[in-house]
């Protein structure tokens, strides 16, 4: 009985999540009163495998499979460890390589999915915490099975880091390239240009809130009296009112300015991974239950349409 | 060639609402129903697709009760052809229908319509799970991809060229054999506003409801080792200075802050 967590890298790097992987697999893992293994499948495997090597970890399973992430092998990979450790717990990332495979995994086993877990418990019953709503509210997820797949949120557990003494187990699996069906033809680099909103010592930020695209002219003029940079929430970005290389969050530009002003921002949490490092976080926002208030130092708990003319007249 | 588009009507929570303890979901009066955010994306790229392709139908896929039918109509007025909406008594008392039931539910219309490809909406903003669309594509034994923002179909070629969008401002450029699911992500495209016209031709376009029964599946798909337990307000965390007064008074004292920060000379 084992809880095996399957670690993340993309282009020769394991991403963070993989070491919170090894936090939270290390947590079922005594919940349930087991081992962690941790799968690294693909990339520079012995590489990967001493990185991977922290307190906590008991057996880390090398799998050589191509050098970048791929659905079709990584599916049939889980499919042969799973066969073979029988695992309790198979421990995924929310990533958006983890939603490519886990879903399938998981239907491929016969296995129950809880995804985008933010917490786990099996001190009474075992469950998983899971939000709802955007965010407004938490649930409890009661799973009634001997076996189970879980993707962990991003971000939500610390990365582990005492040096570890895991036994390194090599694998060689032979992939059926004929369930290879998709391949991946190279990366690109997006939302560059200009500006680079990760430069910035002070970003004015606008959100949902501002409604309309004529109205993102209110929240430049802010930008300019206060000779900040003008950045922007997902979707602003999405509806085309700024160019992508604006877009702070996930999928967008990580940013670690001395002071963050965040305009009809409420907070999700793909945005919050992109700011959460900065200095000082304003907010202005109706909602005073918004998650960007959970983050912020500062807040404004009002409309932005009669407080940003206001603010902007004091400087100009 | 047909697609079918996954649609899903999602429930948004006003700001203020209320949960009582023990509740397991909040009160309708608090909720506010729309289609949901993804799909408004999934059903602009099909129909799109089925423009610069002739003979392409546009076929869409709901799970939902009665009330969801104005919403799907929306789909309908901006150019799907036609709906599918799956309801049943055994639904109506599932407090949580888990991935693979709704998996199982929606392969059972894929083998009843045959599409060449599927196109489903990244998550639902209501529960998601982001898992809908992929789970399904392994039980249909199509290809897939999840969390697509760049498509260009190859139909001759039987490919989707897609890019898919990682975190960090990086796109994944992937060849994906159709047939395929592929999960849309949002600002894939510009969904358009129905016309007036579309809203009158969707009128007499058909949605077809149909049972569990009907689709040969029986009522324990919705059994499910997951349930959910509880649904509670998180602690909020708020340790905010928070400005109060006028949206004057309240500015001011934000600008003498930015002015003490030495972010503006002042």
């Amino acid at each position: 009985m084992t809880v095996l967590a399957i670690s993340e890298h993309r282009r020769g790097e394991l991403r963070d999540v993989s070491f919170e992987l090894l936090t939270a697999g290390r947590e079922v893992a005594d919940a349930l009163d087991t081992d962690l293994h941790v799968a690294v499948i693909g990339g520079d495997v012995a590489e990967h495998a001493e990185e991977l090597n922290h307190e906590g970890v008991d057996v880390i399973h090398t799998v050589p499979a191509g050098e970048e992430f791929n659905h079709g092998v990584y599916t049939q990979v889980i499919d042969s460890l799973a066969t073979d450790l029988d695992p309790r717990v198979l421990l995924m990332p929310n990533s958006v390589n983890g939603l490519d495979y886990a879903p399938a995994v998981a239907n491929g086993l016969s296995l129950p999915l809880v995804t985008d877990v933010i917490g786990f418990d099996a001190s009474d019953a075992v469950s998983a915490t899971r939000e709802m709503y955007a965010s407004k509210v938490e649930t409890t997820i009661e799973i009634d099975a001997d076996r189970f797949c879980m993707t962990i949120r991003p971000n939500e557990w610390a990365k582990a880091e005492g040096a570890g003494d895991a036994e390194i187990r090599e694998h060689e699996i032979e992939i059926d390239e004929s369930r290879v069906r998709s391949t991946v033809t190279g990366f690109e680099e997006v939302g560059g240009g200009d500006v680079d909103i990760s430069d910035a010592d002070v970003l004015v930020s606008v959100g949902r809130g501002i409604e309309e695209e004529e109205n993102i002219e209110l929240i430049e003029e802010l930008a300019d009296a206060l000779g900040a940079t003008l950045s922007s929430s997902r979707p602003i970005v999405d509806a085309g009112w700024l160019p992508k290389n604006r877009q702070v969050g996930q999928s967008g530009k990580v940013v670690t300015p001395d002071v963050y002003l965040a305009i009809g921002i409420s907070g999700a949490v793909q945005h919050v991974a992109g700011m959460k490092g900065a200095d000082t976080i304003i907010a202005i926002n109706t909602d005073p239950n918004a998650p960007i208030y959970d983050l912020a130092d500062y807040g404004i708990v009002d409309d932005l349409f009669e407080v940003v003319p206001e603010l902007t007249a004091q400087f100009s | 060639m047909k697609i079918l588009v996954t649609v899903k009507e999602v429930a948004e929570a006003a700001d203020d609402f209320e949960l009582p303890d023990g509740a397991l979901d909040i009160d309708e009066r608090y909720l506010e129903y729309d289609l949901n955010e993804w799909d408004e994306y999934g059903v602009e790229e099909g129909v799109q697709i089925a423009e610069e392709n002739e003979d392409t139908e546009v076929v869409s896929v709901t799970i939902g009760p009665e009330r969801s039918e104005e919403t799907i109509r929306m789909a309908l007025a901006k150019g799907v052809d036609r709906a599918i909406r799956i309801w049943d008594d055994a639904l109506e008392d599932v407090a949580f229908l888990d991935v693979e039931a709704r998996a199982r539910i929606l392969a059972a219309v894929v083998a009843e319509e045959d599409p060449d490809l599927v196109l489903t909406g990244v998550q639902a903003n209501d529960d998601g799970f982001g898992a809908t669309g992929i789970a399904l594509a392994d039980r249909i034994d199509f290809e897939w991809a999840a969390v697509v923002n760049h498509l260009d179909l190859d139909v001759e070629g039987g490919l989707a060229h897609v890019h898919r969008e990682l975190e960090g401002g990086v796109e994944e450029l992937t060849d994906v054999e159709l047939p395929a699911v592929l999960s849309i992500q949002t600002g894939i495209n510009e969904p358009r506003y129905a016309s007036l016209r579309g809203i009158r031709q969707a009128q007499s376009k058909e949605i077809v409801p149909y049972e569990l029964a009907d689709l040969d599946l029986d009522a324990d798909v919705t059994d499910s080792p997951l349930s959910l337990t509880s649904m509670y307000e998180p602690e909020t965390e708020s340790s905010a200075t928070v400005f109060e007064g006028s949206p004057e008074e309240e500015a001011d004292q934000l600008g003498e802050l930015l002015g003490e920060m030495g972010v503006v000379e002042g």
